[in-house]
Order: structure tokens, then sequence, then C-alpha cells
């Protein structure tokens, strides 16, 4: 390439006497090992979001604010100074209650949206995956890169998010950083599953909207978000203790309101960080298959 | 090593199996350092396939492989780092700038920010995107899109490069332009394996050749060497009025060999001239003659029975 490497051919003088001794030039590329890879595949999604932030954000914010406007400031406002509320949320003030768990919901919902259309294109539409595992990249390095970015993403948004809800007035201790850290393990747990099923899916067809449907919309009435689990008949609740949602919720509220309870907080981080090892084995799993076959 | 000291590509008895399917059926290949070399053969022949398992993208399914002198199932990542893929379908990130795209993947190759800037500027020179660096890449045209995806390709200056099928769906113009580039790489000393099912681009492009139908190779060699060996120097193309079109053994003592393709008959001959007179004199009315040079298509139609592009 003699002609494009014009300005650095001092530089390029010993590869091409190289050549011609019959070694040729050696290329400049080289593997980088497992997790430069890894961050390499998130500064491509950074690269990405530093020209396509703002169409994300309006949206990553207005939807929590939605729901912190109707349900902590509206619906709030109804069951202030009712009894069961007070009872349910063990004295404090609606908000101050709803708030945490308000966090997992953002972080779960948008976890599961980042980790369906996009992963779809990245195989599918755009197949900048195949892009990637063409280069040195590993194929499980491309996954694991996809769940840090959406991680990152999450705790990014999720802490604008707690700005928000302390303009409100729902925060009520500096436990609120760990709520975010809670939410962000349980979203994490999310994206890494939805991640792993949408790596197998040929064409979305009905397959999002039922996850969407059935899965995370029930996941998000039905996890101690809006009420306590308690308040559901016996035969729903095990729905909400299979769903990690609701163990990011326990999480998040118990760091929010310092109501620790060491056993069964154990007990949520346990099965969140199952979900989450689960979920990145069987994604790098599924990644390898479609991209290298 | 049993290598061949300057071999970029060597491979042996190659197969690929994909459950019932047998894509490719015992390959060898050598390719030499600084050659075109190229894949020839209809859709479904196992050129894709087989050049996946070179692009370390497909583990091989039996027999013995080696890429830069390494083993693709044992240093996957490190065969990536030196060579560049041209894939059949584009993979451009097409919601990053065409600038954007050929600087992420050169990170991906281990080169540093500043490297891949001034690569990229380099590069776009190249690909004659200059004035479209900072355009977004979606709504580039197909044969934009494929200089750049071609561009990307170099930004780790591979000591060999793999286009599968490079010019599918361009226009006439936006092929030759390609050409044009893929010449000068090879002048630059950049070995080049190209998959096509266009006789003509493997003409214009490749040193050597392969022929491949159904999962192996049939024909070996220079086209000049291959149209000598399986063809005659012209053609006669002769299209008749489908009522009075003569049965192919009819006329098939004015040529060397006849062939009979749905819209028309093909004489093969050392001149096409003179057999084009022999035809008239016989009393045969072609609608319209043709006289040609033998083509790879010629080569392809005599070793299979079936033209390229059905």
């Amino acid at each position: 390439m003699s002609e494009l490497a014009s300005e650095s051919s001092a530089q390029r003088e010993p590869a091409v006497s190289a050549a011609l001794q019959g070694a040729g030039p050696r290329s400049t590329g080289r593997a980088p090992g497992p997790w430069g890879g890894i961050l390499l595949v998130v500064e491509h999604f950074w690269t990405w979001y530093r020209r396509n932030w703002r169409a994300t954000a309006v949206s990553s914010v207005l939807q929590p604010l939605l729901f912190l406007l109707a349900f902590g400031v509206g619906f709030g406002s109804l069951v202030a100074g009712t009894g069961s509320a007070a009872e349910a949320t063990g004295g404090v003030d609606y908000l101050v209650w709803l708030a945490p768990a308000l966090l997992a919901v953002s972080t779960v919902q948008s976890a599961a949206f980042e980790s369906t259309y996009p992963v779809l294109s990245g195989f599918k539409w755009q197949r900048f995956y195949h892009a990637m595992a063409a280069s040195p990249i590993s194929p499980a390095q491309v996954a694991l890169g996809h769940l840090v970015w959406v991680a990152a993403k999450m705790a990014g948004s999720g802490a604008i998010y707690v700005i928000v809800i302390a303009l409100f007035g729902g925060v009520g201790s500096a436990g609120i950083v760990v709520s975010l850290l809670a939410a962000v393990l349980a979203g994490a747990a999310v994206a890494a599953l939805v991640t792993a099923f949408s790596a197998t899916r040929e064409n979305e067809g009905a397959a999002f909207n039922a996850l969407f449907r059935f899965v995370v919309i029930p996941m998000t009435l039905f996890s101690g978000t809006f009420f306590p689990v308690d308040r559901l008949p016996e035969w729903v609740q095990p729905l909400a203790f299979v769903s990690p949602l609701w163990h990011g919720t326990e999480l998040a509220r118990a760091a929010a309101l310092d109501r620790w309870q060491p056993l069964a907080a154990l007990g949520h981080l346990a099965y969140l960080v199952a979900l989450l090892a689960l979920g990145i084995a069987l994604s790098t799993r599924f990644f390898a298959r479609r991209l290298v076959r | 090593m049993l290598l061949v000291a300057d071999g970029l590509v060597q491979a042996r008895g190659l197969r690929k199996r994909f459950g019932d399917f047998e894509a490719v059926r015992g390959v060898d290949v050598d390719v030499a350092r600084g050659e075109v070399f190229g894949f020839l053969g209809p859709n479904g022949a196992g050129k894709s396939s087989t050049m996946r398992m070179i692009a370390c993208v497909s583990p091989r399914t039996d027999g013995s492989l080696q890429v830069l002198g390494m083993d693709p199932d044992v240093d996957g990542p490190r065969i990536r780092a030196r060579i560049g893929v041209v894939p059949q379908l584009d993979n451009l990130d097409a919601e990053l700038t065409v600038r954007q795209n050929l600087q992420i993947y050169g990170r991906y190759f281990g080169l540093s920010r500043a490297h891949v800037r001034a690569k990229a500027t380099e590069l776009l020179e190249f690909a004659q995107l200059t004035d479209r660096a900072d355009d977004e890449v979606e709504p580039l045209s197909g044969g934009m899109k494929r200089r750049l995806t071609i561009a990307r390709a170099l930004v780790n200056e591979p000591e060999l490069l793999l286009l599968d099928e490079p010019t599918t769906g361009l226009d006439p113009q936006a092929r030759h332009l390609l050409w044009e580039r893929l010449y000068r790489l090879k002048r630059e000393g950049v070995t080049q394996i190209i998959t096509t099912h266009y006789m003509d681009e493997a003409e214009q492009l490749c040193d050597r050749l392969v022929v491949m139908d159904g999962g192996v190779i049939v024909a070996e060699g220079s086209p000049a060497e291959l149209i000598e060996r399986y063809s005659t120097r012209e053609v006669l193309e002769l299209r008749f009025d489908p009522a009075l079109r003569p049965e192919a053994a009819v006329i098939a003592p004015l040529a060397e060999r006849v062939e009979e393709l749905p819209d028309r008959l093909l004489l093969y001959t050392a001149d096409g001239e003179h057999t084009h007179a022999e035809v008239a004199r016989a009393g045969f009315v072609p609608l319209s003659a043709l006289v040609r040079r033998s083509s790879l298509e010629d080569v392809f139609l005599r070793l299979t029975g079936r033209t390229l592009v059905d």
C-alpha cells in the first residue's frame, strides 16, 4: 500500500524490504485480551450513544417520570393518611416507599427492551455482530460487551432517575445509592436472560411482543412495586418469588428504607447472581452458536 | 512444519458438514503470498463455506487447514487479527458515520485511537468516500457501502484479504470502480481470495482459480489455462426461430462441440467465422449469429453441464 501510506513511508520502509526478502509485510493487527475485547465492544456502543443519546435520553427519562407522577404523586395522594397504606409501607410516605421499587422497574424494563430488538439487529438487520466476530473479537466478548453496555447505561439513567425522585421529595436516605446497585443487578440478570433468548430468534415474529405482554408487564404489576406481595392471593404469590424484579425490589427497598433482614437480603442477592450467571452462560453460548457455524 | 515458505493458506481434504448436508466435500487449496486466488462456482457450490473456514468463523468438520501458518481451531483470534474480511452481506453499523465505522473497527484489532484516526483518513481516500466521511452509513448507495466494507477490511493492513462475492448486486459502473480498487491492492502486494459466480470478475481479477461445484473442486488453473484446457478458442452463438431450430446432433459435425442452451446453440470452434460460413452453407438460417472468445462461463458449462448464473 505504498501509495496509501505515503505520509508514513519512512515507517513502512523496513516492511517493504522484508517483503522483498519473501517474508512479506506484517499486519498491524493483534488480538486484544479477554477483558480488552469486551471493553472494545462497549466502546462501539458508546460511540453509537454519543451520536444518538438525545433520542434515547428522552424516552429513558420520560417513562419513569410518568410512572413517578401517576403512582407516586397521583395515586400516592389517594392513599396518603389511610391506615392500610401506612401499615403496608411501615409508616413511611408512599412516595418514599415506592421510589426504590420504581427504580428497579425502570432498569428491568429498559434491560428487557435493550436486549430484544437491538440484539436481533446485531445478528440479522444491521449484522454488525458478524463484523465483530470476523475481527479478533470472540462471540463471547460480543455478548459480554453488550451486557456490560446495558448495565452501564442502566446505571447512568438510573442515577438521573434518582435525582428526579429526589426533586419530587421521594428520597429518604443515602441508601438509595445501594438501591440503584440492586436495581442494576436485577436489570443485568434480566438483560442476560433476554439476550440469550433473543440470540435464538431468527425473526422477531410474535416472540418479543409475547415477552413484553406475558412476562415483563405482569412482572411489573406483581413484584411488590406498588403494593406488598403479601396483599395478593396466596396462589399468585409464587409468581412474585420467581420474578427477578421482586428480588431486586426487595433489595432496593431494604436499602432505601434501611430495613435490612440479612438472611432475606442474602437470598435475594444469591437468586439474582444465579440468574445473571445462568444468563451469561446461555447468551455467550448462543452467540457463539450463531456467529460461528 | 510441513508448510511451503510463503503459503498463506493450505487446505487438505477440507470438509464442512451442516447436519445431513455436506457443503464442502474434500477440498485441497494452496494460496501463495501476493497472488489473487478465486473460487468460481454457482450458488451452493461450497465457496462461501470454504471462505468462512479460512476466515476462522466456521470450524471445519474434517481435513487440515493452515492460515498464515496457524490452525484456525487453535489460533482463530490471532489469525483474524492479521486478515481482512469482506462478507457477502454488508455488516456495517448503519447508524454510525463512515469514519466511525472505520475507526471503531480498527480498535478491534488492538490499534490505538491515534493510529485508527490517521488510518481512517487514508482509507477514506482509498474508498473515495472522503466527502462522505461524516455522513451516516444508512443512506449511502450499495457501491459506496461496498467500498466502505472493503476499506474497513484493510484497517489492520491485512496480509490476506478475503472477499466473498464482492460485487454481487452492484451496477456495472460500481463494479468496475471496485475492480479497479482491488487491482490496485493487488499491485500493492495484498494477497486476495475472492469468491464469485461472475466469470468476468474471475477473469479480470484472478491470477489463479478453482472451479467449484457441489462442494468439490472440478478444475484449477489460471483463467487462460482453464479456457485453453476446457474450451476452444472461439464460440459461435446461434439463435434460431424455435420452430426452425435444428437438433444439436444435426449441427454437431460442424463444430468441435455443441452446447444446447434454452435460447441458443453454442458451437465451439477454433475459427468462429469459418464455422459461421459452414453453417450457412449447410442451409441453416439462424435469427442471429455471434462470434466471441471463449470465457470461463464456457469452461464451467463444459465441466458441469450447467451455466453459472441461472
